[in-house]
């Protein structure tokens, strides 16, 4: 461990590297930026590996830290550093591996598009500030990587920047997660006035560790609210902006106007993981406190209704983004209710399915030829057999199917977390209801896009080409086998977390408490999936395709969730509102009182100016003048001496010489 | 040996058709030329005056007059490079003709 942790640092830096070539090619160098961008990715895997390998158990340290001091100032300096424990070793293997897969798929995907080194360009430096976030120990360096991960998310969600909605799209993403941040940034400035280091760990001297956790609990501020409840919600405002959380989730489904690649690695598997990575990293500060209650509410609250507006989308990316809304409020639950190990645990199987439903959904969509609403595809299942194979199952992970699937064992865990919640069993109950649209809404996306009859209008393509379908495949393979990490009858991954080495006990398997919660899983999923194919199995087989029947039936309920419960009319009428009308009288008085007295205080000077001139004139330049004649005239004499010719010069320095011989002469006498 | 007023008469006559060849000619070459032999009446004087001093045996005359010949040398070169480019800017070497610095 000891030994990877000097080589740590590379890791982010290779792309970082990668990113900056890139940057240099010229646009025809098309080979070159994706060779390079893959080729700087497999080396920060293969060191994600061993950094992997080195805290696998039974390893020599909990976690390595290499600090370093960044900045002096006075006494204080500021330090930097990074760190390797299983929490980033495990995180920095998910990124750089499902990084990799997408660099590979994007060469196929984005083949035809003019501005493909930029593409790569661009993705190298996300996977750089991503794993940069991985490996921070120090809140500073890991917000100023949080930050460059929201730059280049802006830059990639407006990839395509000529299309008016993908620019707004971008500036959206940029400004709702900077409204997060804030308020990570106030928490962070706090922590260092309290703390006295942003340093995690650091030899016990580390704000995560005792001394300085209690330090944090035993003060409070107003109402008996302790400081590090305080600072913690503070943080977790910046882990619900990126994190897409209730109600600063308006950004994500709008981002998915950047090409499908980047929807799968930075607004599914990776970037909005980094608010659950975020509130896993702190979770020493958080423990114990108020904020992980608020935690537990505000992912329950998003679980559900993310997933409720997923029923009425019709754009195939859309259902997707929400759909990762609401996973991304199971794991914020999951980190609230069952601690880090249960959160990061879907956040891994999760990684693993989204990105390869994206990846099936870019398949998709590259095949019907950038069409992407699901009303207008269908009967896909035979033209694109491998694409459809590839989504069932991440679609099957995705709504938790028992047993084969990982997302079930990740589910179940967060769940069983929830129903044991000491405070409320509320969000185990909005959990359920989450699962049930989640199964509802998976089987009407499939059922519109894979069966039923094509639609002509489309001109749906055969199969992608391998270099897309192969990384659908390994993803396909890892959003089964990953489950198998954190079965209650070999909870590896929760061991691993803790730095020990895991039990196996089958008999947690059968346990009655486990019976029932497979049994309640799959009943729940089972009718909603029945509930789907009733509804939809008809529509589908038509075309064109009828009015969702969801719709006629319950027409009231399924317009408000297509209009995402009107979250963003209530924005645009609110602070939009609010903000535009403030912009206006600031634009007022920039003019009537700043810009009137700005214009009063220059008329003023230029009036004395004038009398200062005129006073010059009359006063001082005269004299002046009269001097500077005299001065002119003295010169002219004097420049006839020089003449320029050097043989003068030389005969009157022999004329001074015998003189002075002479005067010698005399003087001696 | 003569006396050393015999080396500084002729040092000193060396010096004065130096001198006038570097005030009165007007040719740039003919100038350096003067130039030349006043220096070489000075080292004239270094010989002189080190043969008839105090210490003969020490050498110092001749160690002077080899430095002064080695810049002597390295000025010739210097002016003779000088002369070659006022040459090519105004296509004369006639010092007369040179005034531009006149004030």
């Amino acid at each position: 461990m000891q030994s990877i942790i000097k080589l740590l640092w590379l890791i982010p830096v290779l792309p970082l590297a990668a990113a900056g070539v890139g940057a240099l090619l010229k646009r025809e160098r098309r080979r070159a930026s994706a060779l390079l961008a893959i080729g700087a990715m497999t080396g920060s895997l293969v060191l994600s590996l061993a950094a992997f390998v080195a805290t696998l158990p039974p390893a020599d340290l909990p976690r390595a830290v290499c600090n370093f001091d960044w900045l002096d100032f006075g006494t204080a300096s500021l330090q930097l550093g990074w760190l390797l424990d299983p929490l980033a070793a495990v995180m920095l293997v998910m990124v750089s591996f499902v990084s990799l897969l997408i660099f590979v798929y994007s060469t196929g995907y984005m083949a035809s598009d003019e501005n493909f080194t930029r593409f790569f360009c661009f993705m190298s430096l996300f996977a750089a500030a991503m794993l940069g976030i991985l490996i921070a120990n120090s809140l500073l360096l890991l917000f100023a990587c949080w930050e460059l991960v929201g730059l280049s998310s802006y830059l990639l969600i407006g990839f395509w920047y000529q299309k008016p909605a993908a620019a707004a799209a971008a500036k959206k993403a940029f400004i709702t997660t900077r409204i997060g941040d804030i308020g990570l940034l106030i928490g962070m400035l706090w922590l260092y006035a309290r703390a006295g280091t942003l340093v995690f760990y650091d030899r016990g001297h580390g704000c995560l560790e005792q001394s300085a956790l209690s330090q944090l609990a035993g003060q409070t501020i107003l109402g008996g609210m302790t400081i590090s409840t305080a600072i913690s919600l503070l943080i977790f405002c910046g882990a619900a902006g990126k994190s897409g959380q209730v109600p600063l989730h308006v950004w994500l489904p709008d981002a998915m106007e950047g090409p499908t690649p980047v929807s799968a690695l930075i607004h599914a598997a990776t970037m909005v993981a980094a608010g659950i990575y975020l509130v896993a990293r702190v979770y020493p500060l958080m423990d114990g406190t108020a904020a992980l209650e608020a935690v537990t509410w505000v992912g329950a609250i998003t679980a559900v209704f993310a997933a409720a507006i997923a029923v009425a989308q019709n754009d195939i990316k859309r259902i997707l983004a929400y759909s990762t809304v609401s996973q991304l409020g199971y794991m914020m639950m999951g980190l609230g209710v069952g601690g880090v190990a249960v959160g990061m645990f879907h956040l891994i199987t999760h990684a693993f399915f989204k990105a390869l439903l994206f990846l099936g959904a870019g398949s998709v969509i590259f095949g019907c030829h950038h069409e992407q609403d699901i009303r207008q595809m269908g009967g896909l299942r035979k033209l694109m057999p491998l694409t459809f194979a590839a989504y069932a199952i991440g679609m099957m992970a995705l709504c938790g199917v028992p047993l084969a699937f990982s997302g079930f064992w990740s589910k179940d865990a967060i769940l069983t977390a929830a129903r044991q919640w000491s405070v409320s069993s509320v969000p185990f109950y909005l959990g359920m209801t989450g699962m049930f649209l989640t199964a509802f809404y998976m089987t009407r996306q499939m059922f519109y896009v894979f069966f039923g009859r094509s639609n002509p209008a489309a001109r749906p393509a055969p199969e992608s080409p391998a270099v897309m379908t192969i990384p659908l495949m390994v993803l396909a393979a890892l959003a089964v086998l990953a489950g198998l990490l954190g079965t209650p009858a070999w909870p590896w991954f929760d061991a691993y977390l803790k730095g020990g080495p895991a039990s196996v006990d089958f008999s947690k398997l059968v346990s009655g408490r486990q019976i029932a919660m497979t049994l309640l899983s799959a009943t729940v999923i089972a009718t909603a999936m029945a509930f789907g194919v009733r509804l939809y199995r008809a529509t589908a087989a038509q075309a064109p395709r009828p009015a969702d029947p969801l719709e006629a039936k319950l027409p009231f309920v399924f317009a408000c969730l297509r209009r995402k419960l009107f979250f963003d009319e209530i924005y645009d009428a609110t602070f939009v509102r609010l903000n535009r009308k403030f912009a206006q009288l600031a634009n007022w008085m920039d003019h009537a009182i700043w810009g009137g007295l700005v214009a009063l205080a220059s008329k003023l000077a230029v009036a004395l100016a004038r009398r200062n001139s005129a006073f010059d004139e009359r006063a001082f330049n005269a004299r002046f003048d009269a001097t500077c004649d005299g001065l002119k005239a003295g010169g002219k004499i004097l420049t006839r001496w020089q003449s320029g010719q050097a043989q003068r010069y030389l005969r009157v320095i022999g004329l001074a010489f015998c003189a002075l011989l002479l005067l010698m002469v005399w003087g001696c006498k | 040996m003569s006396p050393p007023s015999q080396y500084l008469i002729v040092s000193a006559m060396l010096f004065s058709v130096g001198f006038a060849g570097a005030a009165l000619r007007r040719n740039a070459i003919l100038v350096l030329i003067g130039i030349e032999l006043m220096l070489n009446a000075a080292n004239l004087n270094f010989i002189a005056f080190w043969r008839c001093g105090a210490h003969p045996e020490a050498l110092t005359g001749v160690m002077f007059t080899i430095f002064s010949l080695a810049i002597a040398a390295a000025e010739a070169a210097v002016g003779l490079a000088l002369i070659i480019a006022v040459y090519r800017h105004r296509r004369t070497i006639q010092l007369d003709e040179l005034e531009s610095l006149k004030g």
